[in-house]
């Protein structure tokens, strides 16, 4: 093999693979940081404020705490296998990001060519669900090693819950590999390039099987029985402390992000801007540009605001401020001044913001709804889900005969 | 065929949605509840027998750490007792601020039970806007009498003290504006398929059970029983306003929660007739120095936001009572937790255990 292609096919994944498990830490310790500023603010509270700034120190913090934290192992817990379940446990969720698209135009660094993902398998799909079912064993392993009724009683729950959630979780997704043709997550992407419209769309039923029973999986409210805190303390991770209980965190947090990913790519067109096939909105292709420095200008002055306490002027002012820097980057650009257009940072803002709306719909969710009981869960996934995704999977089939066969 | 056993699991006294310190011994098969055993006193502080070494003014600050979510109620019956037992009627005035600072009280304690109730449910938002508002009512529990919680805020025969001069327009104010801040909670509960789920049929208790397991309150009333004290032995101001008592129709946990919701409403239109014809003049009656009840005994009972709360007094004419006995409504509905519970799931305890809402320090004395 030459040289090139062994850095462009083997070295920079690995340092891709050591970016991911070294960055998504970060990420989800600040995504902990919005959640509980989120939560702050539909509860009428503040959210954490005192280590740093606005509290944007916290999440180091709260790291630091927990890496000191002592570990204890409770005295008739199976030692091998209380070690080994939270990291069965991160591993599965790691391994499903190295599968998500960030963008899809490789970009050249230092003469060698990037891709925006890890790897772009022809079972992107299949992988993804695969590897998501193993993170399960995760939580069945830490529940029974435990030797808690509480941690079983959770770990039980859980596992009938995953496993019920899964099958509609995957029959949503068959919709969206009958209309790309592939299970390549790239190749979905391009092919709602292709096809001008979201899968959204077209999958409307398939979308809200998909999210709903991804919550589910997740382990989140409305469905976060498993640790549901007034009756069985905290669930699988009761005896938990300090790293392995950071662990068992990290995979949640993980799966809730590789979720709201593959919402994305799946139903929301990945990286593509809205209305991917209309001329009139390709503005909107660097409308990053106008837009970041607006929602960052607002979004700092709502700090001042919130801390001088004057109504929402700052946060007007902010807005205005930074959207006249976006104006400027943009009319710039438009002269030929300066060029702002990068398809690949266009691409990876259209991401990001797709996926940020997700992981506040979590949020949202969280704040807004009790939870389910347990009887009352597995009807919703076996007696409504399961149906309405299968049906979902038929009705597409059918169209897609109607209208002449094959994958459009 | 395999082998099963039911399995026993201990909740509380540390549990966080026992509330408390109750513990409940649960045997369960699956995750169906086969029976349960509540296991309460530890939260005993003897406060009868304290009683009986306390002159009858002492008593009211123990009566404050009854049910410590509504000591206002535990005051209004303790001193209405004793002011039956010496034959002496408060100004109309004072018996005016009486209904308004326990019709203020059942608000918090009932805003603390949705804010739980919620909690344990799942629903974290509620918690925090019940106790926005019920953080406004300690605010004028404070200004009433300098103690927001543990209030001591009558004395018998009437007040220490006038109300603060604005106080009656800031308690206008709170009635002004809770009415926008409950709909904020129904929104969130009401008609949640969630939360109706997890309520409905889910805690039943017949109107026969809860009257032969001596059940009062709100669960009494949500079972179909039309029982209110305020209504069926007036004391205080209560006959001279008009309100409604909310029934229930199947005795569930969902209508528990409508029930308490109703009077909510309905303590607001008692403080809004209070604050309309606030009488002026005297708040304190002639009372003795020394408080001497003359021999005899007396049973009083007032609608706590729990249920009746009774005070059976004996005085042999000394300077503290001869025997005092407390009847604890936590007490009296606690009993029927286990004939809410047999045959639900262990999420429903927690529902149940919510819907009732007992105090231990007034269930165990």
């Amino acid at each position: 093999m030459e040289p090139r292609a062994l850095v462009e096919q083997a070295v920079i994944p690995c340092l891709q693979v050591i970016l991911v498990v070294l960055l998504i830490p970060l990420v989800i310790a600040y995504l902990q940081l919005v959640e509980r500023k989120v939560l702050g603010f539909m509860q009428a509270r503040l959210a954490p404020r005192r280590v740093g700034w606005h509290g944007l120190l916290q999440p180091i913090a709260d790291a630091v705490k927990l890496l000191i934290k002592e570990d204890t192992i409770p005295a008739r817990a199976d030692r091998f296998l209380f070690t080994l379940a939270p990291i069965v446990s991160v591993v599965p969720a790691l391994l499903a990001l190295a599968v998500i698209p960030i963008g899809g135009v490789p970009f050249t660094l230092f003469g060698y060519e990037v891709r925006p993902y890890i790897a772009d398998l022809d079972i992107g799909v299949l992988f993804l669900l695969a590897v998501g079912s193993l993170g399960i064993y995760g939580i069945l392993l830490g529940g029974w090693a435990s030797n808690s009724k509480y941690s079983l009683l959770g770990a039980l729950r859980s596992g009938a819950q995953m496993i019920s959630y899964e099958i509609p979780l995957g029959f949503a997704l068959i919709g969206v590999m009958m209309l790309a043709g592939t299970a390549s997550l790239v190749g979905i992407v391009e092919a709602q390039k292709a096809a001008g419209w979201w899968y959204v769309a077209p999958q409307i039923l398939g979308f809200f099987c998909y999210f709903v029973s991804a919550v589910a999986e997740t382990n989140r409210i409305p469905f976060d029985l498993p640790e549901a805190e007034a009756e069985l303390v905290a669930g699988f991770h009761t005896e938990y402390s300090g790293m392995k209980f950071a662990f068992f965190f990290l995979a949640e947090y993980t799966n809730m992000i590789v979720v709201s990913a593959l919402v994305t790519v799946a139903f929301f067109g990945g990286w593509l801007r809205p209305f991917p096939n209309v001329r009139a909105l390709d503005w909107l292709e660097n409308g990053w540009v106008l837009l970041v420095p607006l929602a960052l200008g607002a979004f700092f002055g709502w700090m001042v605001d919130q801390r001088v306490g004057g109504g929402m002027r700052f946060l007007f002012v902010g807005g205005l401020l930074g959207g006249l820097i976006g104006f400027g980057i943009g009319a710039a650009d438009l002269f030929g001044v300066a060029t702002a257009s990068a398809p690949q940072l266009a691409g990876a803002f259209w991401f990001g913001l797709k996926v940020s709306f997700f992981l506040f719909a979590y949020i949202w969710f969280r704040g807004t709804y009790p939870r389910y009981r347990y009887d009352q869960l597995m009807d919703l996934g076996w007696k409504w889900l399961l149906p309405m995704s299968i049906a979902n999977v038929l009705l597409t089939g059918l169209v897609l005969l109607l209208r002449g066969g094959g994958a459009s | 065929m395999l082998r099963t056993e039911e399995m026993e699991i201990n909740m509380g006294p540390q549990h966080p949605s026992t509330h408390g310190v109750l513990r409940l011994i649960l045997h369960l098969d699956g995750e169906t509840i086969a029976g349960m055993r509540p296991v309460i006193g530890y939260l005993h502080r003897g406060v009868e027998k304290l009683a009986e070494h306390r002159t009858y003014a002492m008593i009211e600050p123990l009566t404050d750490r009854l049910d410590y979510v509504a000591a206002v109620s535990e005051n209004l019956g303790w001193c209405g007792a004793v002011e039956r037992l010496m034959g002496v009627t408060p100004p109309p005035r004072a018996e005016y601020l009486r209904v308004v600072l326990a019709e203020l009280q059942r608000i918090a304690s009932h805003l603390l039970w949705l804010g739980t109730h919620a909690l344990d449910l799942g629903a974290m938002s509620v918690f925090f806007y019940t106790f926005r508002e019920r953080e406004m009512i300690l605010d004028l529990f404070e200004a009433f009498c300098g103690a927001r919680l543990t209030t001591n805020s009558m004395r018998i025969g009437g007040f220490l003290e006038d109300a603060p001069r604005d106080w009656l327009e800031r308690v206008r104010h709170f009635l002004k504006i809770f009415p926008g801040r409950m709909k904020e909670y129904e929104d969130l509960l009401t008609k949640n398929r969630i939360f109706v789920g997890r309520t409905k049929d889910v805690g039943l208790l017949s109107a026969a059970d809860a009257i032969a397991l001596g059940v009062s309150g709100p669960p009494l009333r949500a079972s179909g029983v039309s029982y209110d004290v305020r209504k069926a032995t007036p004391y205080s101001a209560y006959p001279e306003f008009e309100f409604d008592i909310p029934v229930g129709k199947n005795g569930d946990t969902y209508d528990r929660y409508l029930v308490r919701m109703e009077e909510l409403r309905q303590s607001c239109r008692i403080i809004g007739q209070a604050l309309d014809r606030m009488p002026d003049g005297e708040v304190k009656a002639k009372v003795p120095k020394y408080i001497k009840p003359p021999p005899g005994e007396v049973y009083h009972a007032v609608e706590s936001p729990r249920g009746e709360q009774g005070f059976y007094v004996i005085s042999e004419g000394g300077e503290m009572p001869y025997r005092v006995r407390f009847r604890a409504p936590s007490f009296g509905n606690l009993q029927a937790l286990e004939t809410m519970c047999r045959g639900q799931l262990v999420a429903d305890v927690v529902a149940v255990i919510g819907s009732i809402d007992i105090v231990l320090g007034d269930c165990d004395r």
